[in-house]
């Protein structure tokens, strides 16, 4: 066995990191508008966000489970010791997605039970929103590792900290759900949308800054990261907090992309922020990414197809949006 | 009570499995067929295939939707239940599994969406191509996830170090030795699912009389696909057995309930096999015949379930059974395409009603049939989760309880139960309505063209829902 030329093991980080992103800019607004359903001002509004999603939201999807196979393909240690240690959790979000999955289908063809299919749709999304947040939570905290396989408990990944994480992600998606429905909608469905998303916004800033005030005592690695001397990683949250003022600004002048573009920008430096604090731990406290790789020869192979057909799905994929582009109107049905 | 996190998780992961794949098993076939209608309409520009092409596209969104969510449950199983395995197996399955994402998942999904909701806002032939593009979708992940699935069947091109699978050839282990036979053996199981129930919908449509004439030709399309396909499948399926038998004759022991290596073993009709005692009980079979049809000589020799220790032995009755149930059907199936033929004549199939009804009745046993196979291929490896390399037991999340996996299961049975009661009631429902009317389709002439194109479809949707 020659010793490989390059290491594909950062190379893979950054592809991973990519597709959990992706996921959660994508996924997440749609999800969003389930976590707000509940409280739409009509059953109107409701017809209208549910469009504005019902072609991609399964294309949104995609990216999670690219994200699972991903992982099990360049860092199985973390899909082996994630799912068994959040097993409990990961049940929830599945059965979560089902619910507002099949809502999809279901609630339009509907009458009598339409309402079933609205909580169905709101429930499912906020609870797989909720374990997606406590996800990140868990991984903050760290897993009892032996031998490579998990040995705690079925719990242990519920805390007060990934309470309030799950949370967290919960708003935070209602957020990205809210100014995507600035883009996509009008009238009052937009003014109403407009006036939720400060509220969101605020609840969301609290959220983070509690959360980024209590990791340093979650986890000592990152105490020592961000406090040991000022370096460049302080640009991150920085940057979150301007996006979040662009936010703010852009609702004030009524803008119709900027939001969703501004909260999409909070996300991304918020989440470069998380990996900042980690690096270059996947399974903490112990493994790093390359105690968690898979061997260079299946790197290699899967990262030859990907670089070749992952930009052919994101052509097609802005394709559908672009097919799709413009405001939703009220009224205008499904298929 | 000891709950065993072992036998809860395999029923969990043979429960969740069995329903996912009753979804992609219609919809592999369903595509085409679209894909096929959407053509049809685009180059003829007659408004009949349009109609037809709608209706069935409705029917597939319910069931997609569905094979979706509980797709996404299959990508997780691996780690939550059998995670030694998923670590283990991770080099060759994490990469096959992920080609299965980016060369099909985003291709269906994305082409779903255009299919679903694009017709008028795109042009015709780029529809068309979406509905091409969802049956490509289709095939190129049956492809990716039966190649895993053989690989674990037949495993090859790997060398274990550590107890961790390492690739040594990638051509060799994606096209083991079993996954031609599997794929072609799935790929027309899929078609024969499709053109069953497309059959027996528009058998149902013809003995109603309702839009008899649109759906003659739905039927008339399906019954031509049987007409091939039930032949070509007993003929891969005979190829299939035999690749079982070179490669895994444990399970094809216990398919034909052999318990003793012998020569000249018959072909059993009905049999009770008894694990406990290593033998059958009320046999009845025909002689020499199994040997015939395995090693092509009547005194041919078959191993029997003696050859390996007890412990190594599946369930036999579970296999032995689940085989003659698939085996059955096929012969069902082979009937119904030969009367298909017969009465071919001055079209006597639209009209004769026991061969309607027996569409009708026969739509649901291609799901039965498929169920059973897989059941026959994965009990009949028992206890191997890859062959000869890893038992089950080995493969279990070490960390898993049984109170954690009976959770799950019963949970994963209470949310199945509710998807697919609101799933059928609701594919009832789109075959309730049927048809649109002919002129609000946009291939209709322009002076019948519906005003507003785009919504035609839902608004008949609440109107005739009303009326129902």
């Amino acid at each position: 066995m020659s010793e490989p030329v390059f290491d594909l093991t950062i190379i893979w980080a950054a592809i991973i990191a990519f597709g959990v992103i992706m996921y959660v800019l994508m996924d997440g607004f749609d999800l969003g508008l389930g976590v707000l359903f509940p409280f739409a001002p009509s059953e109107e509004a409701r017809d209208v966000m549910m469009n504005s999603v019902a072609p991609v939201w399964d294309g949104n999807e995609t990216w999670l489970i690219l994200g699972g196979a991903g992982l099990l393909a360049a860092f199985p240690l973390v899909y082996a010791v994630f799912l068994p240690a959040l097993y409990i959790g990961v049940f929830l979000m599945l059965a979560g997605l089902i619910f507002r999955g099949i809502a999809f289908e279901f609630r339009f063809k509907a009458k009598r039970s339409r309402y079933l299919w609205n909580w169905s749709f709101a429930i499912g999304s906020t609870v797989a929103a909720f374990a997606q947040g406590a996800v990140v939570g868990a991984y903050i905290q760290g897993f009892r590792v032996e031998n490579m396989a998990y040995v705690g408990g079925a719990f242990d990944w519920l805390t007060p900290f990934t309470l309030l994480t799950g949370f967290g992600l919960v708003a935070g998606y209602a957020l990205l759900g809210a100014t995507w429905l600035i883009m996509k909608s009008e009238g009052s469905i937009q003014q109403w949308a407009f006036k939720i998303t400060p509220l969101l916004l605020i609840v969301v800033l609290l959220v983070f800054s509690l959360v980024s005030v209590w990791t340093p005592f979650v986890d000592p690695f990152v105490k020592e990261r961000w406090f040991n001397g000022i370096s460049a990683i302080w640009l991150l949250p920085l940057f979150a907090v301007l996006c979040a003022g662009w936010i703010l600004r852009s609702v004030k002048q009524r803008r119709d992309g900027s939001p969703f573009v501004a909260t999409m920008g909070m996300f991304l430096f918020t989440y470069l922020g998380l990996l900042a604090s980690k690096f270059p731990y996947v399974v903490p406290p112990n493994y790093t990414l390359w105690d968690a790789a898979s061997a260079h020869s299946s790197q290699l192979f899967l990262l030859l197809g990907l670089l070749f057909v992952i930009p052919i799905v994101l052509v097609y994929t802005a394709w559908t949006y672009w097919v799709f582009r413009g405001k939703v109107k009220a009224g205008v049905g499904y298929h | 009570m000891d709950l065993d996190p072992l036998i809860l998780s395999r029923i969990q992961f043979a429960f969740v499995v069995s329903f996912h794949a009753i979804f992609p098993v219609f919809t592999i076939g369903l595509a085409s067929f679209i894909a096929l209608l959407e053509g049809l309409s685009w180059r003829t520009q007659n408004p009949v295939w349009e109609r037809l092409s709608r209706f069935w596209i409705q029917v597939f969104a319910v069931v997609f939707g569905m094979g979706v969510v509980s797709g996404i449950v299959m990508a997780f199983q691996f780690g939550t239940n059998w995670s030694n395995f998923a670590y283990a197996g991770a080099n060759f399955l994490g990469p096959v599994l992920s080609y299965e994402v980016i060369t099909a998942f985003f291709l269906e999904a994305a082409f779903l969406g255009v299919l679903l909701f694009g017709r008028g806002k795109v042009p015709q032939g780029i529809h068309f191509f979406s509905a091409v593009m969802v049956a490509t979708g289709t095939f190129i992940s049956s492809f990716w996830i039966l190649s895993a699935n053989s690989w674990m069947q037949t495993p090859a091109g790997f060398e274990i170090r550590d107890g961790l699978v390492y690739v040594t050839s990638w051509s060799e282990a994606i096209f083991n030795a079993s996954l031609a036979p599997r794929f072609f053996h799935m790929g027309l199981a899929s078609f024969l699912t499709g053109a069953f129930v497309v059959a027996g919908v528009s058998a149902w449509y013809l003995l109603r009389n309702k839009d008899a004439d649109v759906h003659k030709r739905a039927l008339s399309m399906s019954l031509w696909l049987i007409l091939f396909a039930a032949p070509a499948q007993v003929i891969v399926g005979d190829i299939h057995g035999l690749n079982t038998f070179a490669h895994q004759p444990t399970k094809v022991a216990a398919m034909e309930g052999v318990w003793e290596t012998q020569r000249g073993a018959p072909l059993l009709l009905f049999a009770w096999p008894d694990q406990e005692a290593q033998t059958n009980h009320f046999e009845v079979g025909i002689p020499r015949l199994a040997s015939y049809i395995l090693t092509h000589d009547w005194d041919g020799e078959v191993q029997g379930l003696n050859e390996v220790p007890r412990e190594e032995q599946p369930p036999v009755a579970i296999v032995f059974w689940a085989f003659r149930i698939m085996v059955g059907i096929g012969v069902l199936m082979l009937v119904f395409a030969i009367a298909g033929l017969v009465l071919r004549r001055r079209q006597a199939y639209t009209r004769t009603r026991w061969f309607l009804q027996g569409l009708r009745l026969m739509a649901v046993t291609p799901f039965i049939a498929v169920l059973a196979g897989w059941f026959v291929t994965e009990v009949g490896r028992a206890p191997w989760l890859i062959y000869e390399v890893m038992t089950h037991a080995e493969g279990l999340t070490p960390s898993l309880t049984g109170g954690m996996a009976l959770f799950t299961l019963i949970g994963y049975i209470i949310v199945y139960s509710i998807v697919f009661a609101a799933g059928l009631y609701y594919l009832m429902r789109v075959l309730r309505v049927g048809l649109a009317p002919e002129h609000e389709m946009t291939t209709a002439s322009p002076s019948q063209r519906a005003k507003r194109p785009f919504s035609a479809a839902s608004a008949s949707w609440e109107e005739e829902e009303q009326q129902s």
